[in-house]
């Protein structure tokens, strides 16, 4: 029977929610192509991440090497290459993640398996994979079909998919020896490093304000931090500010940042890209201002307002000092 | 320490209304602005930061229409010193693959250290170019880098993670590393470099001097090919205030003291 893989992905002792939710996907696409649902997991002493996984797929490929320890591209590579060329699958999905487009681009190639990345959504007709993806910061979808294959590859989008919990697939674990026999010389895991902590923290704030690209000058944010403290709040970013130094990184919100959940988060000139909107969307009250009436930063805010943002703010410090007395 | 820098023009569309044309598969592009891809623009400062410090030649690359100049305009005025310019109409509907494979038949016959490249294009995002273009050329890669550090035949770097972390990761030389935004502060382009980039020739390949067939280039040669365009469904829509900026900021106000937080 042919199977749909899931790679998972783990880190520092924990599997990675995007795993849990590729298999929710697999699972429904199992189902449909009448496909069998594999995990394969890489590492170094991870039984216990095999036995989890064994509760959301009928199979999992337990591969255990020292030199898997580490997630590392060139390792990964040479497992997979002779995983996938030996099983076929319809489709392998692994994670649009920075493990991922490290991974995926280049063992598509030597598997010569036609790759679909950051994938939002994918669909069988027959043998022929359609999926869709997002262009242009996620202001349009597009229907792409890949080239007809006997095996493809796909990178899925992190929280696209729900997080299964309780599936009790009863898997079987299946041990794989690893085929890696010489050294991995070309690329070489050193250390994580995380990023010295900041003086705020924006994730404990109950009131956020937001600023995205539309502030447009690094010397803006000062009368926008006034509307804030006006606020009691805190001044929190998307990534293009922090990008052009503008604001230190403990500020940025969003995939490669923080997630936040304040009370209130106003976000300003910010268009709603999805890395951002991962790490705001569970505030409880979001009022959105942009320019562009179809930014998707309206699809999850609560109130929208279309206008300069400049117009707005004056006006709305003094109504809130106003009301505060 | 050469450096070959592969770079795209693409139209800025983050704040930019964009509209899908009407053959329904790709966007309007009239009314657009285009400018270097974002992400490249960060390799194109770290390519010149690199060649300031250790010397060497800086070769920006692009696969585009006659439009794409200005792009390699940009590099020579920051500091590349050539610039090539891949150009066929059968290139048209060449997916992030076809791109990579296309870059790999001129690159592999240049002297090179290192090539930069942005982790991912504005336009379609598939982020996928630069370790295609290091399998096809069967070198190391590293992709998504925020930091680079050259000790001799070893490119020490860290790569970003999710959630703030960082990997930090060794690749042996020659390898690709493909650039994530904010590792630098891109520069100005100086008058100076602006005149001197003017003086400066675009070297133009085609189909055939790149040494490749028309079935192995775009569409057909592709993985991937968009069928439909389409603006993205919305599960939940804001509720829009209206007014004049004094009647809006009136609202947001009465709107928040209503829910406590004022």
């Amino acid at each position: 029977m042919k199977e749909i893989l899931v790679l998972a992905e783990h880190r520092q002792g924990q599997i990675r929610d995007v795993t849990f939710e590729m298999l929710t996907k697999g699972r429904e696409l199992a189902g449909k192509t009448n496909t069998e649902l594999t995990a394969v997991l890489l590492g170094k002493d991870i039984e216990n991440h095999a036995k989890t996984l064994s509760d959301h797929a009928k199979k999992v490929l337990l591969v255990e090497d020292p030199k898997l320890e580490n997630f590392n591209s060139e390792a990964y590579h040479r497992v997979l290459f002779n995983i996938i060329r030996e099983r076929k699958p319809l489709l392998t999905l692994i994670g649009h993640t920075s493990f991922g487009v490290d991974l995926a681009p280049g063992l598509a190639v030597s598997l010569n398996a036609p790759l679909a990345t950051d994938c939002i959504d994918l669909e069988f007709d027959g043998e022929t994979l359609t999926v869709t993806r997002q262009m242009y910061g996620g202001k349009v979808n597009v229907k792409a079909v890949l080239r007809k294959a006997e095996s493809y590859i796909a990178t899925v989008r992190q929280a696209t998919f729900p997080f299964e919990k309780e599936t009790s697939m009863n898997g079987q674990i299946v041990k794989v020896p690893s085929s890696i026999s010489e050294e991995i010389t070309k690329k070489r895991f050193v250390e994580y490093v995380l990023p010295p902590p900041g003086g705020v923290d924006i994730t404990a704030a109950e009131v956020l304000v937001g600023v995205g690209r539309g502030i447009k000058d690094g010397g803006n944010i000062p009368q926008i931090e006034e509307l804030a403290k006006a606020l009691g709040g805190a001044l929190a970013c998307s990534r293009p500010i922090v990008d052009k130094g503008w604001l230190p990184n403990d500020r940025q919100v969003g995939s490669s940042g923080k997630t936040v959940k304040p009370k209130l988060y106003i976000s300003l000139g910010i268009s709603g890209a999805f890395q951002h909107v991962l790490g705001m969307k569970s505030s409880d009250l979001i009022i959105a201002v942009n320019k562009d009436p179809k930014a998707p930063i309206f699809g999850v805010a609560d109130y929208g307002v279309v206008e300069d943002l400049f117009k707005i703010i004056a006006p709305l410090k003094s109504k809130i000092l106003e009301l505060r007395g | 320490m050469d450096i070959i820098l592969c770079v795209k023009h693409v139209p800025e569309t983050a704040e930019a209304e964009i509209k899908i044309d009407s053959t329904g598969k790709t966007v309007e592009k009239s009314g657009l602005v285009f400018d270097i891809n974002e992400w490249d623009d960060y390799a194109l400062e770290e390519a010149v930061l690199l060649k300031e410090e250790f010397g060497g030649n800086v070769t920006a690359i692009t696969v585009g229409s006659e439009d794409s100049d200005a792009v390699l305009r940009k590099c020579l005025a920051r500091g590349a010193d050539d610039a090539i310019r891949l150009t066929d109409r059968k290139f048209e509907g060449s997916d992030g693959y076809v791109i990579a494979k296309i870059l790999s038949k001129v690159v592999k016959d240049l002297p090179f250290n290192l090539i930069l490249t942005g982790a991912q294009a504005g336009d379609d995002g598939y982020a996928v170019v630069g370790p295609i273009l290091a399998e096809l050329l069967g070198i190391p890669h590293a992709s998504m880098v925020k930091k680079i550090e050259l000790n001799g035949e070893i490119a020490k770097v860290n790569r970003e993670l999710e959630g703030g972390l960082e990997e930090i990761v060794e690749v042996k030389l020659p390898a690709v590393l493909t650039i994530q935004t904010g590792i630098n502060e891109p520069r100005y382009v100086s008058i100076m470099g602006t005149r001197k980039a003017m003086k400066k020739e675009v070297k133009v390949l085609g189909l055939a001097e790149v040494g490749l067939s028309e079935n192995e280039v775009g569409e057909a040669g592709s993985w991937i090919k968009t069928e439909k365009m389409y603006v993205p469904p919305v599960e939940k829509q804001a509720e829009f205030l209206e007014g004049s900026p004094e009647e809006i900021a009136g609202k947001v106000a009465e709107l928040l003291k209503a829910k406590g937080l004022i």
